[in-house]
């Protein structure tokens, strides 16, 4: 963690690594002092009993050490790189007399440069080197102030408690306290992640909705992101209108569907109600190995043997297919989400009470009659649940899509043509070398929260139709 | 609502039961018997369907995992050609062992197999056969061995990917010349050394030691393989001390109150958010605020923690709820604090479940792909990582590079890692497995 808060030298990042392996040491050294300091309290001829056992005096001295100083550390590397880099820059911002932040930022960029050793490629400015220099000496000086710092923290937290320790010290108590509250921080990651991901999303999406107006964006018929980098750049005016790449998204996930639920449906029916227990014992954790195939497994295949497979199908019927049609990608698609369904919509026929079934049987009902009459109108919360979460996996699916759909984002339904759709363009708009201000690079951004906002509402209407309409059966 | 409805059906059928034994007109028993054999063919053909969407979902992993091992099968052998190399000392001497030309060496010795060869056409297509790596297998022969300067050893050496091909069949001779890569002069050639038992198939064990390379023959998967490995460990030591932490307080401690509802709807909605979400956030947050290093396999395993951890939290809690109360009560009645009960019982009885929910994420967090796209893991990166910081790629991206690259002999290698990465996945799962079914114990 700390060796990457300093994106510098390999030097910063091995003294800091170093640095907490020290503390960590010495607080390992201080639990047992901590452990023996117990025990010869407790031997005294004169001495109460201890409190706690002896190694709850010796975590807490470990705590004492080891936690200020990891505080420590870690502030320091969190303020430190910036607050250096403004010492180093003064001097140079106020020779070149520049004002605007973006000239200071590139200024900044080539110290940076400059100070990982990286190649340069134009002349190295004099001002820009002295400051480079000073940045690596400042930088030194602080990681030596860093340590000297949290090392005396450690020494002095460990000198503290181990004059403070006596029998009567509720250490048991006070490391049980610590304890649930690291409980409680680890247990509210979650909402962090989710905080962390809708703010970074929501972010760069603001940036870009300044340049491009929001309903150009959400019911435009055209994209094409390519921004001229010229001014006198023909036919690449940069469009943002997200529809064709939505329809694409619905197209391939609709033919995912169409295969998928009729296939996992219908096997997880057989396996429930059909299957002897041997069968379902070996048929069902092969069908989850189909769940256990990585997407880029997926994609591959689909790139390379259904989409050419598709190709040869269609000309020998004499029909236009596209290299990278819509249909190979949600086929193989379609393929990877049956066993999704299947286990899903399983546990939920499961759960429908054998009572129903031999209400049914007892009228006379043959067993597809109870199937299709009783058991699936009873367990159709649960599959449209199941249904609505293999959506939402079906849209947010990468890497199938990027091997075997296309690029060009057409508005067609035709499944033999190729169509493009959210995460392509996500992944095509972001892998490679990307400027963070360009419309270009904020649009995959934009298509993310679009994503994200899509398939978490999916997520909670399949939470609410399962909530809702689930039958409580005692 | 549902209950209600079978239950309405239930009473009219009743009605129509109690019908049946009027005397009058066809009896019931008789309509009933009219209707059964079509009933039957309905139950029967109900039952087909769902045997057949069985076979068709099997059948589509049985064409999935057989085209990938049909093609990638022979990536594992590679072909060899048997060359006499001259450690010339005209070329070589002692001083110079780092800068000779040893690719000129290779050629020579290309040449005296074949000294009819003499158009310069002719050989350039002839040095064509042998790998362009050759030339430093023979510097690291020197290197280590000085003294064989001045003699002729006889080397097996790593053939073109062309040829390999060519000699695997997967470039027909019966396309025409202008079509394929490899010329019939070529062909013919290869033919000879065929014939004169200078031509065997080898272990490709360059595919298991070497990290990327443009050429095909040079390229491994060393390099993504420890990439992998760089990342799953940031991935697990994060994500199974955090995933257990949170499930012990929200299955232990936690109050009931929105807080806590909060913090559980957040983690059943992370699991189901799409992987490249994470990978947008890691870019905009790992990345770009905190200026972490680009490529990294330390960025990649903290992207595939938060990932993995909602898989983890929730295997987790399923496995401390399985542990029965009365564990707990015993513990609490002769005098342990909750701390201790959970530290000292709960926790040892609870963690083969939690491991084994551990290893299925490690397993996803391995196949995954497209969160690593999002913060450059996806370079071309020839050196084998060594440290989290250094730039890395990891085994589903590589196949993801590869199965990019036009060359034929990548599609056999690519297959190859496939096969490599699927049965990683089966050992982890098969840990998992077993792991439960060793520890698994029924209160």
């Amino acid at each position: 963690m700390n060796e990457a808060l300093c994106p510098l030298t390999d030097g910063a990042a091995m003294s800091s690594s170093l640095l907490i392996a020290l503390i960590l040491l010495l607080s390992s050294l201080a639990y047992w002092l901590g452990c023996r300091r117990a025990v010869a309290l407790a031997q005294r001829p004169s001495a109460a009993r201890l409190h706690s056992r002896p190694g709850y005096y010796g975590v807490l001295a470990g705590v004492w050490c080891g936690l200020p100083a990891l505080l420590i550390v870690a502030v320091w590397h969190l303020a430190a790189d910036p607050l250096l880099t403004r010492m180093a820059m003064n001097g140079v911002a106020a020779a070149k007399g520049v004002v605007s932040p973006d000239q200071v930022d590139l200024l900044v960029n080539d110290m940076r440069n400059l100070v990982a050793g990286n190649v340069v490629m134009h002349e190295v400015d004099p001002l820009i080197q002295a400051a480079a220099d000073q940045y690596i000496g400042l930088q030194r000086l602080s990681d030596l102030a860093l340590a000297t710092v949290a090392l005396a923290t450690a020494l002095a937290g460990v000198s503290l408690f181990l004059g403070r320790i006596r029998p009567a010290l509720r250490a048991r108590n006070q490391v049980e306290r610590i304890v649930k509250i690291v409980l409680t921080l680890c247990s509210t990651f979650a909402v962090f992640v989710t905080v962390g991901i809708v703010l970074s999303v929501l972010f760069e999406s603001i940036r870009f909705f300044q340049q491009i107006s929001p309903a150009d964006f959400l019911f435009g018929l055209k994209w094409s992101p390519q921004m001229a980098i010229r001014a006198d750049q023909a036919g690449s005016s940069g469009s943002f209108g997200a529809i064709p790449v939505l329809a694409g998204t619905f197209l391939i996930s609709g033919i995912a569907m169409a295969i998928a639920v009729p296939l996992g449906l219908m096997s997880a029916i057989y396996l429930s109600e059909y299957a002897s227990s041997r069968f379902r014992a070996v048929v069902k954790p092969l069908l989850e190995i189909l769940a256990g195939v990585p997407t880029v497994v997926y994609g591959f295949f689909a790139a390379l043997v259904v989409a050419p497979a598709i190709r040869n199908l269609g000309g020998l019927a004499g029909l236009p297919v596209a290299s990278e049609s819509a249909l190979a990608a949600g086929l193989v698609m379609g393929i990877m989400i049956i066993p999704f369904v299947s286990s899903l919509s399983d546990d939920v026929i499961n759960a429908v009470p054998q009572s129903l079934r031999d209400g049914s049987y007892g009228l006379g009902a043959t067993k597809s009659e109870t199937i299709k009459l009783v058991i699936l109108p009873a367990a159709l919360p649960g599959i449209v649940g199941s249904i609505l979460l293999a959506v939402s996996r079906a849209i947010g699916e990468t890497m199938i899509v990027v091997m075997a759909a296309g690029l060009a984002a057409n508005l067609t339904f035709n499944p033999l043509q190729a169509v493009t759709t959210v995460t392509v363009q996500i992944v095509t708009l972001l892998v490679g070398d990307q400027e963070f201000d360009s419309p270009k690079t904020l649009a995959a951004f934009a298509l993310g929260m679009l994503l994200f906002a899509v398939t978490l509402a999916l997520n909670v209407a399949a939470l609410y139709v399962v909530r809702k309409y689930r039958e409580e059966y005692e | 609502m549902w209950c209600a409805n079978t239950v309405k059906n239930m009473n009219r059928h009743t009605e129509d039961n109690s019908r049946f034994n009027e005397p009058d007109g066809m009896g019931a028993t008789a309509k009933v018997q009219a209707g059964l054999a079509a009933r039957y063919r309905k139950e029967r053909r109900f039952r087909l369907f769902g045997l057949a969407a069985i076979a068709a979902s099997l059948l589509f992993l049985v064409v999935l995992l057989g085209s990938i091992v049909a093609k990638g099968y022979t990536a594992f052998w590679q072909t060899q050609i048997l060359l006499d190399i001259h450690f010339d000392p005209a070329v070589l001497d002692v001083n110079n062992l780092a800068t000779a030309n040893y690719a000129a060496l290779v050629r020579e010795a290309t040449l005296r197999l074949f000294p009819q060869a003499a158009s310069r056409q002719d050989q350039r297509a002839l040095a064509k056969l042998v790998s362009t790596g050759v030339a430093y297998q023979v510097q690291e022969i020197v290197t280590s061995k000085p003294e064989l300067i001045g003699s002729i050893i006889p080397i097996w050496v790593v053939a073109d990917d062309e040829v390999d091909m060519f000699v695997k069949g997967y470039i027909p001779r019966e396309v025409p010349e202008n079509e394929r890569r490899i010329s019939d002069k070529q062909a013919a050639w290869i033919d000879q050394l065929a014939a004169a038992e200078r031509l065997r198939q080898g272990f490709n064990a360059t595919f298991f030691q070497a990290g990327d390379s443009r050429e095909p023959e040079l390229a491994g998967i060393r390099g993504a393989a420890m990439g992998s490995l760089f990342t799953l460990a940031v991935t697990l030591t994060l994500s199974f001390p955090i995933g257990v932490a949170a499930a012990v307080y929200l299955e232990e401690f936690a109050p009931k109150n929105r807080w806590t509802d909060l913090v559980e709807v957040n983690i059943n909605n992370l699991a189901a958010i799409p992987s490249i979400v994470f990978g947008l956030l890691g870019l905009a947050v790992f990345l770009d605020f905190m200026h972490l290093p680009r490529s990294a396999s330390l960025v990649g395993g903290l992207v595939l923690t938060l990932m993995t951890l909602p898989t983890v939290i929730i295997a987790s809690r399923a496995s401390l709820k399985s542990v029965p109360p009365s564990i707990r009560e015993a513990a609490l009645g002769i005098g342990a604090s909750q701390v201790q009960t959970i530290v000292h019982h709960v926790l040892p009885l609870a963690m083969p479940g939690m491991m084994t929910g551990a290893i299925i994420g490690m397993a996803r967090a391995l196949g995954e792909t497209a969160p690593l796209l999002m913060i450059g893991m996806v370079a071309f990166i020839v050196d084998i990582p060594h440290s989290f910081s250094d730039p890395a790629t990891a085994l589903p991206v590589q196949i993801y590079l590869w199965a990019d690259s036009p060359e034929r002999a990548f599609v056999e290698r690519t297959s190859a890692a496939i096969m490599v990465l699927l049965l990683l996945l089966l050992a982890m799962n098969a840990a998992a497995v077993l792991l439960r079914n060793k520890f698994e114990r029924r209160w």
